[in-house]
């Protein structure tokens, strides 16, 4: 229990180090200096210290919204088997139950951008929601591939000690662009702008500040770490470390994060690559994600 | 009279009894709930008439699922026809109740014409009315019999159940009633065809073909795409609802299509489990949807309009039935932790569970199937979103709206009851589900005494060895968990206090509900990515004032109803058409008349010289 309790810690710890990672990249790339990678926790800390203004038409959704964002996210993040064989909770949901919790964040940060009554709320939550919805059948058969592979939904069976295969490479290429699109990275959407043509998930909590938007920020860190941590585990399956002596679990460790950063990469590599796609293309981009998923389960069936 | 109801003509089986749970569940609020809705509403004479119609839809519906006489079974269908044809046509203020109830009345008979033509063929086999004669009967039946008897019974519960492209009545008839009679329509009513598919096609007939299963399959995956797509364009509450209605039908039908798949599979474990998850999802929606049904009665009562572009900001005037309309679109949002999560939940694994244990190619039907099942539950929630959104976040975009007083005691307490249900059924899955399993295996005609499907009291297992697990009560409590340390995080934290202050907009000032994104914007985006479906047009008319200025413009948006312009138009085109045609026999003339009835007379005795 306290090694899971650790755990769980060290993720959230981590979550905003991996953000931060990514642009860093991204300035490597484009031979500019920029913030230091450790900028989304100097962030957190001034959004913490700061004053909070709250909307006069906004109502105790959008208080409470950034409390289930959180608590959403925190509760997919205790399902995943990150270091020790398997999640906390393991029995309390699988992969499929994954997809339902991160909608039930996605609802209330919608209902708190309609809120406040402002059109950039309104227009953020409609796109969220519309992009969200086409993404879910893409995530739907991967892990349909993944069950079909493993015998099992069960997150730690997918992450345990497996084989590559033709049919899990292209499912979790397909789980890469939805979580492109999950987190709201360059194709779909774009953190670095506040610009309308853009604003998806920034129009969505444009009007939160302070603790608050703290709260969602760090939700979001955790929600990207959990899917990177998904393709990871599927591209670069490991057996999960026997209990041995330190310096063991410390290689460990270093594996793990090591996988990260190489998803890490290949977003950053996107996003410096790729142009922001109009709106209606997102559905396209999506369309592809889904076909992908499609030849995924063929694969799966012709056992490659 | 007398005599039917002292013989024994009842069936009290577990399938029977199941679904008189269900009907009681959602009775009693609704009952509850009328007391007051109909006060202020009516005058006194026809708030009683509305009390009897009640009260005899809801005996007709008890009737329907508990009786064991195919003849008697078919009275009492039509008397539930009819009483809800009286209740859908109770507003006769309004033109559209009686638009409505005619579509409706036309539909239900057209649909009990499919049933009346099974239930002959089925006689002609048993020489007998009870259902235990005729499930006898039917093990000896003819394939080829019993393939015609399947289809007639799919197009006639079909058409009570609302599948796509029979569902053409549902978001006519359903809105148009008083809501509490809404909210028993789309939580009782339409489940009474799936009890009929129940009992006749799996119970009485057995799964013959194979192609039952995926033919039930192919029609729930479409009826809930088209009932969700549907639903997101609406813009009246109660329409909105009625189309989800057919949405979530066909999710039940999922999970009866996928059983009866595995049944003829002769996979009976998993027929078993894909029922359970079709049957809670079956008492989960009428729950849910009972609930927001009684909701959008309270908005509509306070505000006298179902537009959701006329209301907004009903969270400050109306906070209860706010709360109680947000439970309900969480639920049918499947969030966790309440109970749509869990059936939805369910369902999906059924599919996923069955595609391990099959051929090739099915699998990838079945994946198919799921992942359009996925699309749903995405829009779902993006339809729900935004009818609560709208409906009662934001600034009041009307005098309407903002003059809105919550309502009274009764109708609360039937709110409470349903939205407290709604917890309880997701809290409490693992009994409802034991309970279930028996239904499941009454209906499938398997003994399921051996079968497990938890793990312990609170942990569901839907296949014993696998390690898959689902919790509601362990995620609600890890949800409250976390929520609670976040919120003590929150007010630890920071030292910066909360100030209040208008919403950003650019420096404009005059933010107000004009603003604010409406729901034809919300949707907009769904509208443009679903054209080839929905086929959006627009209409744009402008008044000169002179030839220069343009006095006003106006800019109206609509999609065009596919089903109701290349289907029912047609037909009914015809329909005339032909009535047109045959006035020519009636010229008039009484030698004409009595010479028909003369030739109608030899035919007859010619006919039935046969027999």
């Amino acid at each position: 229990m306290l090694i899971a309790i650790l755990n769980i810690l060290l993720l959230v710890a981590c979550a905003p180090l991996v953000s931060g990672l990514i642009s860093g990249i991204k300035n490597n790339l484009r031979m500019r200096r920029g913030q230091s990678v450790f900028q989304p926790y100097y962030n957190l800390a001034k959004l913490c210290a700061k004053e909070e203004v709250v909307s006069e038409t906004a109502s105790w959704i959008f208080k409470a919204a950034p409390l289930v964002v959180i608590a959403s996210m925190l509760t997919a993040a205790v399902l995943m088997p990150w270091c020790i064989v398997a999640g906390p909770l393991r029995q309390a949901g699988d992969l499929l139950a994954l997809i339902f919790i991160f909608s039930l964040g996605r609802f209330f940060l919608a209902l708190a951008a309609l809120d406040t009554g402002s059109s950039f709320g309104g227009m953020g939550s409609s796109r969220e929601m519309f992009i969200s919805s086409l993404a879910e059948p893409v995530f739907c058969l991967v892990v349909f591939t993944l069950s079909l592979q493993f015998g099992s939904t069960d997150i730690a069976a997918v992450s345990g000690m497996h084989a590559v295969s033709v049919a899990s490479i292209i499912a979790a290429t397909a789980l890469f662009l939805v979580t492109l699109a999950e987190t709201a990275r360059v194709p779909v959407d774009n953190q670095e702008t506040h610009l309308e043509l853009t604003m998806v998930h920034e129009a969505m909590v444009l009007e939160y500040s302070g603790r608050r938007l703290a709260f969602i920020e760090m939700a979001a860190y955790i929600k990207q770490m959990i899917l990177f941590f998904l393709i990871a585990q599927i591209i670069f399956p490991i057996a999960l470390p026997v209990f041995g002596g330190v310096s063991e679990i410390m290689l460990w460790l270093l594996w793990y994060a090591a996988r990260l950063v190489i998803v890490a990469i290949a977003v950053a590599l996107v996003e410096v690559s790729v142009a922001k796609m109009r709106l209606f293309r997102v559905a396209d981009f999506l369309g592809y994600a889904f076909v992908l998923s499609i030849v995924a389960v063929l694969c799966a069936l012709l056992g490659v | 009279m007398l005599a039917f109801f002292t013989q024994h003509n009842f069936l009290f089986d577990p399938l029977a009894l199941f679904f008189l749970a269900v009907i009681g569940i959602v009775s009693l609020p609704s009952a509850v709930y009328s007391f007051s809705y109909l006060k202020g509403e009516y005058s006194a004479g026809k708030t009683r008439l509305a009390s009897c119609l009640m009260v005899a839809f809801i005996a007709a519906m008890a009737l329907v699922v508990s009786v064991s006489n195919v003849l008697v079974f078919l009275v009492c269908w039509e008397i539930m026809s009819l009483v809800s044809y009286f209740l859908v046509v109770f507003d006769t203020k309004h033109e559209k109740s009686i638009q409505a109830g005619m579509i409706y009345i036309i539909m239900t008979h057209v649909g009990t014409a499919f049933l009346i033509a099974a239930f002959m063929l089925m006689y002609t086999h048993a020489h007998s009315f009870d259902f235990l004669s005729i499930k006898n009967a039917c093990l000896t039946m003819p394939a080829q019999t019993k393939n015609i008897v399947f289809v007639l019974l799919l197009a006639g519960f079909g058409t009570k159940a609302g599948i796509v492209p029979l569902h053409i009545w549902l978001p006519y008839a359903h809105p148009q009633a008083p809501s509490h009679i809404s909210s028993l329509m789309s939580g009782v009513m339409i489940k009474t065809a799936v009890y009929g598919l129940l009992r006749f096609v799996l119970w009485t007939l057995g799964v013959q073909a194979f192609w039952w299963g995926p033919v039930v399959l192919v029609l729930a995956t479409i009826t809930c795409l088209v009932g969700i797509i549907y639903a997101l364009m609406e813009r009246d509450i109660k329409r909105l609802l009625a189309y989800s209605s057919v949405e979530n039908i066909g999710i039940i039908l999922l999970g009866v299509g996928l059983s009866m798949f595995f049944l003829y599979l002769n996979k009976p474990y998993l027929a078993v489990f894909a029922l359970i998850a079709g049957l809670f999802h079956l008492i989960n929606h009428a729950v849910f949807k009972g609930l927001l049904f009684l909701c959008a009665g309270s908005v509509y009562k306070a505000t006298g309009t179902r537009d959701m572009e006329k209301l907004g900001g009903l969270i400050r005037t109306m906070p209860r039935t706010a709360v109680y309309f947000l439970v309900g679109a969480m639920a049918i949002s499947a969030l966790p932790p309440f109970n749509g999560f869990v059936s939805e939940w369910m369902t999906l694994q059924a599919f996923f569970l069955g595609a391990l244990n099959v051929t090739a190619g099915v699998k990838l039907f079945l994946g198919i199937c799921a992942a359009l099942l996925a699309l749903t539950g995405g829009l779902a929630a993006a339809c729900f979103v935004k009818a609560f959104g709208i409906t009662f976040l934001a600034q009041p975009r009307s005098r309407y709206a903002k003059e809105a007083k919550e309502v009274p005691l009764p109708m609360r307490l039937g709110m409470f009851f349903l939205a407290l249900l709604t917890l309880v059924c997701s809290l409490g899955a693992v009994k409802i589900i034991r309970i279930l399993a028996a239904v499941a295996g009454v209906a499938c005609g398997i003994d399921t005494g051996g079968m497990s499907f938890s793990f312990n009291a609170f942990i569901l297992q839907p296949q014993l060895g696998q390690r898959v697990y689902l919790s509601a009560p362990l995620l609600a409590m890890a949800l409250a968990l976390f929520g609670l340390a976040g919120f003590i995080v929150y007010t630890v934290a920071g030292k910066g206090k909360a100030v209040s202050y208008r919403t950003w907009d650019c420096g404009y000032y005059k933010l107000d509900a004009r603003n604010e994104y409406t729901a034809t914007a919300f949707s907009k985006p769904f509208r443009i990515s679903f054209s080839f479906f929905l086929l959006p047009y627009r209409r744009t008319q402008k008044i000169w004032e002179s030839f220069y200025h343009v006095k006003s413009f106006t800019y109206e948006t609509h999609t065009t109803p596919v089903f109701r312009k290349y289907i029912y138009d047609p037909l009914l085109k015809l329909i005339f058409k032909s009535a047109v045609t045959m006035r020519r026999i009636q010229p008039g003339s009484i030698h004409l008349y009595l010479g028909y009835i003369f030739v109608t007379l030899l035919l007859l005795i010619v006919f039935m010289g046969q027999f």
